[in-house]
């Protein structure tokens, strides 16, 4: 998805540039050179089962390169990240055959979807067309989508991203609407990401939600007042809720890894040998914490706020566990995970 | 569509090909096996997932005992998450013209302790990693964070030098409950047991050690023992005494030292007495004959026979048993009153040097004021040079009271400027005297003044912007541009502004 957006953002100066005759030509034109390339990618995909992983393991990660440059030049760079993920998963650890068939088996999934992307109902369209690479225009966003103003609480701000490009995710929950926005921002060449909110802030603004079966993505449009400090934290459910959320939003969205949820009342289980858990405050039940955020210190902070007691905590639930984001002490806490 | 098939079947088939194994799924009319496999594995990925529920809880942590504590104003906890975040950052990526605020962190846990206040809960992890890190910081750093702080830190391994870390002024433990934890608990937190009951029941202490000792590893009982310093009486001498023909080495060693400095213990008596036959004034000059052997009881009271490579072995003995004699014999053996005295009388046969080295280590292992201030002299006669051979002013200042080891080191740096200083002004408290911050900038100035260079005073001008009181910041700006190299003028807006921001840092505690 990261890839989709600098691709977005690249070609902002195209806008305006010719009649809207043109630009259509042009939306086409890249559509034709997208459904070449997944068509190849499907053939690919399936050589490969034909093939079997264990011969194709011995190939290294050249032919997945290769693949994935392919897909950038048919302009999916969605399809070329995904490639690459393909190639960084083969032969990699335990169980990597059943992650391996798992991620064919999804992009196998996102290729059919976009050779029929026209029959498509429009959410699930906008959701394909972006997971291939195609980026919204945040541009032109203002005009086909009406904002959504609200009270908007930070509920995250978290840096991630390569090397090369910085990518600052910030999550938003709105107090009258009850929406989930997710904001991106990059910084290239070693700067920051331009935007940056405070955990805690309120925000009266305008949000604009990029298209999709289910909207999270958003555009910050106008801000109508001076940011306050508020931390009440978005209404929330037990461990059960949150893995019924990301199933509900799957439905939607086959392709997503997670979903933002609040998870309320729930006790941190530290174990550095067998993983984290948090567990409901009433019953047995658990959800494991994402294990690749193992004892990060901001594990050890959601242990430290909780104090062995039950606390509200923000974070993304999804197949690899939940990611704790923040959580709900004496303010809101964000968390170094 | 057929999901039957299971997820192991399609994974198989998935390694091993469909050009092999064939479809394990019927196809589709149009589809290849290969497609018909990726249809059916991605209904199972998605079905999976959706439909994932929770697992069983593991064991919940007990709850954290409470703290009273008031919580560290706003301003405060901003300062201090971003000195933890400081030091959490890339290695190296510290700006050279800023200061290092992990050097500052010391004295401000000291004044924040001051305070009484708590830590807020999410700087706990940070805290206990910095403290982790650095041994220095593990007292104030700890009583910072407080119950709750070692209440995670029981949770976390990579934590566990707080569990034997002893609070200071925590309350004493339960007779019970240190019994218990002796009986059970890890090595570390049977250390933190003992060494608090040493500080509040120093007979309790060594009565627990004693019931286990015959059980103790080697290297616990040498652990164990060292701990006996803290308390240590008169009425520890019967269990050193035993310890000192222990099986370990170690231990022994321990026992010895610890013994040495009970000066009516019988293996003080047993040195003194050889510290008689070495030592004598028959006239105006002290004599000196070292030992000519090192028998076994002299082996037992923890003399060893060989000494290090390159000492004489006569002049290692003698030290070693000077060392170890209580320092209140020598005035009546020598026939003076006192330390200044004896350190004033000539020796004889060149033996000075070693007798006034044993004396130096003698008054630094029993913290003797009196016999430091003598055996250092005054602060304005000419320095020892570095490296002299067991004269250590440094280690002898840190004997003295605070007030009086930063009047000295000011006498010190005003009669002989900073070159020999940087030792002793470390062993000063921060933040120092008025006096001694104005003698370090008098000082500094002029090493301007002279046309030398900042970075010759580099380790100086560290200390200065960690431990001169703030108030000497008006005074560097008021020397205005020096006549000197130009890289003063940056050297000294440096350390001006770090002084600025100690003094920042302390009005932010004031909440």
């Amino acid at each position: 998805m990261g890839a989709s957006t600098v691709g977005g953002m690249n070609r902002q100066g195209e806008r305006g540039a010719g009649a809207p005759q043109a630009a259509r030509r042009r939306a086409e034109a890249r559509a034709g050179r997208i459904a070449a390339g997944v068509t190849e990618l499907e053939r690919r995909l399936a050589d490969l089962l034909h093939g079997g992983f264990a011969s194709a393991a011995q190939g290294g990660r050249g032919p997945w390169q290769e693949t994935a440059a392919r897909m950038v030049d048919a302009q999916a760079p969605g399809l070329a990240a995904s490639v690459r993920e393909l190639g960084a998963t083969a032969a990699v650890g335990a169980d990597w055959p059943a992650r391996l068939l798992e991620r064919c088996a999804l992009l196998h999934l996102l290729g059919q979807a976009y050779l029929r992307v026209d029959r498509l109902p429009e959410g699930l369209a906008a959701t394909v067309r972006s997971r291939v690479g195609v980026a919204v225009d945040t541009a032109a966003l203002a005009e086909s989508v009406p904002p959504l103003r609200d009270h908007w609480l930070v509920l995250s701000q978290r840096d991630g991203g390569d090397g090369r490009l910085a990518t600052r995710r910030i999550w938003l929950h709105g107090r009258e609407t009850g929406r989930t926005a997710l904001l991106l921002s990059y910084g290239g060449g070693g700067r920051a990401p331009e935007l940056s909110l405070d955990v805690g802030l309120g925000l009266d603004a305008d949000l604009l939600f990029h298209p999709a079966a289910r909207p999270l993505r958003a555009t910050l449009a106008a801000r109508h007042a001076a940011p306050v400090r508020r931390s009440a934290p978005p209404p929330g459910g037990d461990t059960a809720a949150a893995l019924r959320a990301y199933g509900e939003a799957l439905r939607d969205d086959p392709w997503l890894d997670s979903w933002p949820v609040v998870l309320r009342d729930v006790v941190p289980v530290p174990d550095p040998r067998l993983g984290w858990q948090l567990a409901d405050a009433r019953g047995d039940s658990a959800i494991s914490v994402d294990a690749r955020c193992d004892d990060r210190r901001g594990l050890w902070q959601l242990a430290a706020v909780s104090g062995g007691g039950p606390v509200t905590v923000f974070g993304e639930c999804g197949h690899r566990g939940f990611l704790p984001l923040a959580v709900w002490g004496e303010e809101l806490v964000p968390l170094r995970v | 569509m057929d999901t039957d098939v299971s997820w192991p079947d399609l994974v198989a088939t998935a390694l091993l090909g469909t050009g092999r194994r064939g479809s394990p799924v019927p196809c589709r009319p149009g589809q290849d096996a290969a497609q018909a496999l990726l249809d059916a594995a991605a209904v199972h990925t998605v079905r999976r997932r959706a439909g994932a529920l929770p697992g069983r809880a593991r064991r919940r942590p007990g709850p954290a005992p409470d703290d009273p504590r008031p919580p560290l104003p706003p301003a405060a906890r901003r300062r201090l998450t971003g000195i933890l975040d400081d030091r959490a950052g890339p290695a190296g990526g510290r700006r050279a013209a800023g200061p290092d605020l992990v050097e500052l962190l010391p004295q401000w846990l000291a004044a924040a302790n001051g305070h009484g206040y708590r830590a807020q809960d999410e700087l706990l992890p940070g805290l206990l990693d910095a403290a982790r890190a650095r041994t220095g910081l593990r007292p104030g750093a700890l009583t910072l964070a407080g119950p709750r702080g070692l209440w995670l830190a029981r949770l976390n391994p990579q934590w566990a030098y707080a569990l034997r870390t002893p609070a200071p002024g925590g309350p004493p433990p339960a007779p019970g409950d240190a019994q218990r934890t002796w009986a059970e608990g890890l090595f570390a937190e049977r250390s933190a047991v003992l060494a608090t009951l040493r500080r509040h029941d120093p007979a309790a202490g060594r009565a627990l050690l004693a019931g286990t000792w015959a059980t103790e590893r080697a290297e616990d009982r040498a652990a164990f023992v060292g701990l006996l310093r803290e308390g240590l009486s008169a009425a520890d001498e019967p269990f050193l005494e035993q310890a000192l023909d222990d099986r370990s080495r170690d231990v022994r060693a321990l026992a010895a030292e610890l013994l040495a400095a009970l000066p009516g213990s019988a293996l003080a008596a047993r040195m003194t007495g050889r510290a008689r036959r070495c030592v004598s004034r028959p006239g105006p000059l002290v004599t000196v004959e070292a030992p000519h052997a090192c028998d076994a009881a002299m082996r037992r009271d923890g003399i060893s026979a060989d000494p290090p490579s390159g000492s004489d072995r006569g002049s290692w003995w003698l030290g070693r048993i000077v060392e170890m004699t209580p320092l209140g014999f020598w005035p009546g053996r020598l026939g003076v009153a006192g330390a200044a005295d004896a350190v004033a009388l000539p020796v004889a046969g060149g033996r000075r040097a070693d007798l006034h080295a044993a004396w130096c280590r003698a008054a630094v292992r029993s913290r003797d004021a009196e016999w430091a201030r003598a055996l250092l002299g005054p602060a304005t006669a000419p320095p020892v040079p570095d490296g002299s051979p067991g004269r250590d002013p440094a280690r002898l200042l840190s004997v003295l009271p605070p007030s009086e080891r930063a009047a000295w080191a000011g006498r010190f740096v005003a009669a002989h400027g900073l070159s020999e200083a940087f030792r002793l002004l470390a062993v000063c408290e921060a933040p120092w005297a008025r006096p001694l911050g104005r003698a370090v900038v008098d000082a500094l100035v002029a090493a301007r003044e002279a046309g030398g260079y900042p970075w010759s005073f580099s380790g100086v001008m560290g200390l200065a912007e960690r431990c001169a009181d703030p108030a000497e910041a008006d005074r560097l700006a008021g020397a205005g541009p020096g006549p000197g190299p130009d890289h003063w003028t940056e050297a000294f807006a440096r350390l001006e502004g770090t002084l600025r921001l100690r003094a920042l840092m302390m009005r932010e505690l004031e909440g």
